[in-house]
């Protein structure tokens, strides 16, 4: 059975010339970059452009950007890195409802820490809203990390007035970019971004890479003691191979931008509006202007997801949800609760996130299988049935 | 998390999904944990489940419990009926992942509460013996 792979915002698929470029960094090419003969110099040469290109794309320098391993690290690394640097100006952070787990925990640590942390909450469509935002400041505030994208509903944050409002109060802005990087061009300068992070394998790059900009003069604290890599911020020899596929990804991702997010963007307008005309009692959830071009999610109310992510895999397809009994810690996805969704249409929630390497075939094939299934786990539901029987009344 | 082949066969073709129009007996329980619903519905005659359907809105795990105890409780009497302990159920599909135990309790609660739905409409046993009987919680 073929594979459909519709959960782009999970994961990509590692671009060809991408795996290309890598893999002399995993066989001949395996000098340390520390070292000083050519085979090292040659891999440190590789890293510096790889740098480059990542910097190419943000409009910064490149000593301003830093490679870690992943979006996760990224986001540890620079929310710690800003919170104990600048200790002695206070100990506030804001945050939001709707971040991922990788700033949320972070923050939660720092609460433990004796930190003190707001969350932003947003409207029905996903964004974060910036009154509330204006008056969670506090004197002691020093960081504003707000995302970049959803990862779930894939709303885009109002990203320009975050950086604003930060800069007009003297307070850091970080952004975890990581599912908009690849799909959202990003000028750090003109958006006032402080920090920002972004992982490789959510743009058809390697997955365990990623990079962290944080603009020339914001202090942070080390990470990762040892050795001076990373202009001594985080030791441990370089994954050249994986900086080297970073670097590739990134600089085609912003090749072809617009061709790509035209053609990304169709596929996800079309599926969403057949599944709209095809299967009643849907909930479209997020913004659908204010979107990543690739990203849908959406409930079908009286199913549970995971049945329904089951239901799709014995097909081949590839998708996932927010519901509870797909979480292992038994609660619905928080950013749907954020925006408002009762626990069972929260329940019912299916991301199809959509990628360069997706066809209308396989969104039609998508959407027949949707009606069958969804009406298959209807006729199986006691809520349906119940909510039939109100209708007939 | 990985589900067992029996698992996988059980909320691929799930058996007696449906309901009884004329049913002896309906127990419908919520899950406390993660919110889902179960709905048994038995017919009983000469104190034997001769038919039994049911619905569910929850998890691969939830379906599979419901297919497979339906199939386990037809054709025995009530008293071997209200034996049929959760973990027989996650026994017989071959276990089940330890996030997922919770749904298994909830197809032994919905057999329970359909059986004590039945002593009640047949009336001739008090609340209390029923409760008894049917180890209901509440
Ligand atoms: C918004 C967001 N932040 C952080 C991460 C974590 O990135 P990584 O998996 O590279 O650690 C992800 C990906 O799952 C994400 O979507
Ligand atoms: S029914 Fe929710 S986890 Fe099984």
């Amino acid at each position: 059975m073929k594979t459909i792979y519709l959960d782009n915002n999970a994961t990509t698929k590692t671009d060809e010339e991408v795996v290309k470029a890598m893999l002399p960094y995993l066989s001949e090419n395996y000098g340390n970059p520390s070292s000083i003969y050519k085979l090292g110099r040659e891999n440190r040469k590789a890293i510096e452009d790889a740098r480059e290109k990542v910097a190419n794309a943000f409009n910064c320098d490149s000593n301003e950007i830093y490679f870690t391993a992943g979006g996760s690290e990224s986001d540890n690394t620079i929310i710690r890195g800003i919170a104990y640097s600048y200790k002695s100006k206070g100990n506030h952070i804001i945050t939001s409802k709707i971040e991922h787990p990788a700033v949320l925990e972070t923050c939660k640590q720092l609460e433990k820490e004796g930190f003190e942390i707001s969350y932003v909450g947003v409207d029905e469509d996903g964004i974060i809203n910036l009154n509330e935002l204006k008056n969670l400041i506090r004197p002691t505030t020093t960081l504003i990390t707000i995302m970049f994208a959803n990862n779930e509903i894939g709303t885009i944050q109002p990203v320009k007035e975050i950086g604003e409002i930060a800069k007009q109060n003297k307070i850091l802005f970080h952004t975890d970019a990581v599912q908009a990087v690849g799909s959202i061009k990003i000028d750090v300068k003109a958006l006032n971004i402080d920090a920002l992070s972004l992982s490789g394998h959510k743009f058809y790059g390697p997955k365990g890479i990623g990079a962290l900009y944080v603009k020339q003069g914001v202090k942070f604290d080390k990470f990762i003691n040892g050795g001076h890599q990373e202009r001594n911020k985080r030791a441990g020899t370089e994954n050249v191979a994986g900086i080297v596929g970073l670097g590739k990804a990134i600089e085609l991702a912003y090749e072809d931008l617009e061709k790509h997010n035209e053609e990304i963007k169709e596929l996800r307008d079309y599926y969403v509006e057949q599944v709209s005309k095809k299967i009643p009692y849907i909930k479209i959830n997020g913004s659908m202007e204010k979107r990543l071009p690739g990203n849908s999610n959406i409930s079908f109310r009286f199913i549970e997801g995971e049945s329904l992510l089951l239901n799709l895999d014995l097909k081949g397809i590839c998708a996932s949800s927010g519901s509870a009994c797909t979480s292992g810690s038994l609660d619905p996805s928080h950013v749907l609760l954020a925006i408002g969704l009762p626990h069972e249409i929260a329940h019912g929630s299916l991301r199809i996130s959509i990628g360069k390497y997706n066809t209308k075939e396989e969104i039609d094939y998508v959407i027949d299988s949707l009606v069958e299934i969804v009406g298959r786990l209807r006729e199986m539901s006691p809520l349906w049935e119940k909510f039939i029987e109100e209708e007939k009344k | 998390m990985e589900y067992s082949q029996k698992v996988i066969e059980h909320y691929t073709n799930p058996q007696n999904v449906g309901k009884i129009e004329d049913a002896s007996g309906i127990g419908e329980v919520g899950n406390p944990v993660c919110g889902d619903i179960m709905k048994m519905f038995i017919k009983v005659e000469n104190n034997i489940i001769v038919d039994v359907k049911f619905k569910t809105f929850g998890c691969g795990a939830a379906i599979a419990t419901s297919s497979i105890s339906t199939e386990m409780i037809k054709g025995k009497t009530l008293e071997e009926a209200l034996k049929l302990k959760n973990t027989d159920v996650v026994n017989s599909l071959g276990g089940l992942p330890p996030v997922k135990l919770h749904c298994s309790v909830l197809a032994e609660e919905a057999i329970h509460e359909a059986i004590a739905d039945y002593y009640r409409k047949e009336g001739k046993l008090t609340e209390e013996e029923i409760k008894q009987k049917c180890s209901l919680k509440k």
